[in-house]
């Protein structure tokens, strides 16, 4: 997916005029942040489970080469096999070479927001599959020909009303306005899907090294579905994704339902370890599992290895007011919110998403949620300072900067400008105290007055106060 | 600590340029509270505009210039939540590659303040000589909050300021939308911010906004005089000390 990340601002411009998405995003404040909040307060030991869950993630990416070989034997001795895809190309690739083995024409899908990073569906349709996606979410989404707007609710931009209109154009029938209709609906189409599907895609929440499991958590529970009643079941995830222990997994677990939803625990949390074993009559015949790379083990050496902890609950864009007013969609690709401002320069290049990271204004929610404290907005900086190395702003926001720098340098040249100015501005601000338009400022007065200043400055006055008190 | 501290007031630039009132409503905080105030100089500003716009050099510069400046002093504080958590947390990070520098930087870092939190944290400073009939409510700017956890300071010393009512915010907590350069970068997603918060202020009844930042109250003050808005705009440093003869921010400084 080309990101159009570049029109952040337009796109987030004309969102905002979206009466819609207005009262979707709202939902998410009234929902998961204050559910979020009540989790947390609910648990006495939530403080200390987020430093637990840090200390798990940072030792595991300390010693990720270690991990990953001990994951991947458990995972081969349990009869799966691991392919490594070193980009989204080679991820790609095989996804394909295994459903072709396999004889299918028909896949189901249930969430995987690294199928989103690496194309996956468009990918396989070109090459004349059908993919299904059966995350109710991800499926309203695919039926609108649209991309997820959230990590967890691919569809939270989306009202009932408007569910209830495409389910009618897919489906057939009059558009029912009931949300238990909606789902019964979905649910019977997406059940016959499945049994038609001869490979069945899976993320992966987490990969369990010292099993060889993989555990996925919905609230569906499509992914039971996903990966049982297929012949083959293909599982795609980063390589971030795996912790030592099962015990680690459950520390990360009880925080990722809290972060995410404000639930003690997601609706079905699945341990599946190796496909069915042959004396075994349910389960998937073969188990692949794609580990992708795509610029996550340069991350681990690098100044942005603290967001490979990103267990991607969402919390961080649901108490995001920049997301809460944007919406996920004005991102331009598909992590979205602030991890999504941190990950989308590093796998779609900053040249065609700095403006991302300056989408924020550093108010520090999104660290303040974290479950595995991202320092997000120091990772935002990082790469305002590449694009700033790179000059990518435009013009005229680092020729203001370099002019301010100019002055600030020079203290003597700083105070006579400024003082000179001031006067200047509060002079002509004198009667009203504000002004409603002034040259280069049309950025700040388009919408608010600037507040005229009163004229001395404070150095100015203070040295006449200490003048006076000599 | 010394008897009478000696005090660098690091007035901040916003001050400086747009209100300085409230550096002097500082001034006389910190000496109604047994401090020896001095405002040396060369001071122009704790760098976050480059600092935050990617410029390490330039923050460094400007940093190279302020440090010297202000070691020779007990403490340095300034009237903003903002500037001090630049000052107290992002400083050292700067110098990382430089040890001596880094070394200078941390110890003065710890020696940096916010204005309210370091009249009651440090000072002990309970009292204010403020005095003002009005209904309030306290916007939590951002850095201050969650840098530094300035949450009830501001609100322990306005309760006693005389005839000041305190009303909360249903989100005080939430951004205004200022965010440095961000307001003018992505001023549509900021003005809604600030709708939002001017609402949440309008709906408590309280006809006066305070907060601890100067960024925030221009932001502030600014969107609620295009609005036609009655709130009135004040930093919290005025309401203390009772300096109230300037206008709230944005209003007319003339009758006519």
């Amino acid at each position: 997916m080309e990101p159009a990340s570049l029109a952040f601002r337009e796109r987030a411009a004309a969102a905002l005029e979206d009466p819609v998405l207005r009262t979707a995003l709202r939902r998410l404040e009234s929902g998961w942040q204050q559910g979020r909040s009540r989790a947390a307060a609910a648990l006495p030991e939530f403080e200390a489970l987020r430093d637990a869950a840090v200390a798990i993630k940072d030792h595991t990416l300390a010693h990720l080469d270690l991990y990953l070989e001990i994951f991947e034997r458990r995972f081969t001795e349990a009869g799966g096999v691991v392919h490594w895809a070193r980009d989204a190309a080679e991820a790609r690739a095989i996804a394909l070479e295994i459903c072709r083995k396999a004889g299918a024409k028909t896949v189901t899908k249930s969430k995987s927001m690294v199928a989103e990073e690496i194309g996956l569906n468009a990918f396989l349709e070109a090459n004349g599959l059908t993919v299904v996606e059966t995350d109710l979410g991800e499926y309203i989404v695919q039926l609108a020909g649209e991309v997820p707007s959230h990590l967890v609710g691919p569809a939270v931009h989306m009202t009932r009303e408007r569910i209830a209109e495409l389910f009618a154009r897919h489906h057939g029938g009059a558009p029912k306005n009931d949300s238990a209709e909606l789902v019964a609906e979905a649910r019977r189409i997406l059940r016959e899907r499945y049994l038609e599907a001869e490979v069945g895609i899976t993320g992966a929440n987490f990969l369990v090294a010292e099993t060889g499991s993989i555990v996925t958590v919905t609230n569906e529970g499509n992914a039971e579905l996903t990966q049982g009643l297929p012949r083959v079941h293909l599982v795609l995830t980063g390589i971030e994704k795996v912790v030592p222990t099962v015990e680690d997994a459950f520390t990360l677990l009880r925080l990722l339902a809290r972060s995410a939803t404000g639930q003690e625990f997601a609706g079905y949390t699945t341990f599946l370890t190796g496909p069915a074993r042959p004396d075994e009559r349910d389960g998937p015949r073969e188990m692949h599992l794609i580990l992708l790379d795509n610029g996550r083990s340069a991350m681990v050496g690098g100044p942005f290895r603290e967001m490979l902890r990103c267990i991607r609950c969402g919390a961080c864009m649901n108490h995001c007011p920049v997301y809460l007013a944007a919406g996920g969609h004005a991102y331009g690709w598909v992590y979205v919110g602030p991890m999504g401002s941190v990950l989308t320069p590093q796998f779609a290049g900053l040249e065609r998403t700095w403006t991302l990271p300056h989408a924020s204004t550093f108010c520090g929610r999104c660290q303040e949620v974290c479950p595995v404290r991202i320092p997000l907005p120091k990772l935002m900086r990082l790469w305002r300072e590449e694009a700033h190395r790179r000059h990518l702003p435009p013009p005229t926001a680092r020729y203001g900067l370099a002019a301010w720098a100019f002055l600030a340098r020079r203290p003597a040249l700083y105070r006579l400008v400024t003082r000179l100015a001031i006067a200047g501005l509060g002079l002509l601000g004198r009667r009203r105290g504000r002004f409603s338009r002034l040259p280069l400022a049309a950025g700040w007065t388009a919408s608010r007055d600037l507040p005229a200043p009163a004229g001395v400055t404070f150095h100015a006055l203070w040295k006449a106060r200490q003048r006076n008190r000599a | 600590m010394p008897a009478q501290p000696r005090v660098a007031l690091f007035v901040t630039c916003l001050v400086d340029l747009f209100r300085p009132t409230v550096g002097l409503a500082a001034a006389e905080l910190l000496e109604a509270a047994g401090c020896r105030v001095e405002v040396p100089e060369p001071q122009i500003c704790c760098g976050q505009p480059a600092f935050n716009s990617g410029d390490r050099a330039t923050t460094e510069a400007i940093a190279r210039q302020f440090i010297p400046v202000l070691e020779p002093y007990d403490f340095v504080v300034a009237p903003s939540g903002s500037c001090a958590g630049m000052l107290r947390t992002h400083l050292p990070e700067l110098f990382d590659s430089d040890p001596p520098w880094k070394a200078r930087a941390t110890a003065l870092a710890g020696r940096c303040h916010e204005l309210v939190s370091f009249l009651v944290d440090v000072l002990g400073f309970e009292g204010s000589p403020g005095r003002l009939e009005a209904r309030a409510t306290y916007h939590d700017s951002c850095s201050g909050l969650r840098e530094l956890g300035i949450k009830d300071r501001p609100r322990r010393l306005l309760a006693k300021v005389e005839g000041l009512e305190l009303v909360e915010m249903g989100r005080p907590e939430v951004c205004c939308g200022f965010g440095g350069t961000f307001c003018v970068k992505y001023p549509e997603i900021s003005t809604r911010m600030v709708d939002d918060k001017l609402a949440d202020a309008e709906a408590t009844g309280a006809e006066l906004l305070l907060a601890g930042d100067l960024g925030c109250l221009l932001n502030m003050a600014g969107r609620a005089a295009r609005r036609g808005s009655r709130l009135a705009v004040r930093h919290v440093a005025e309401v203390l000390a009772g300096r109230l003869e300037e206008p709230p921010i944005a209003a007319p400084r003339e009758k006519g």
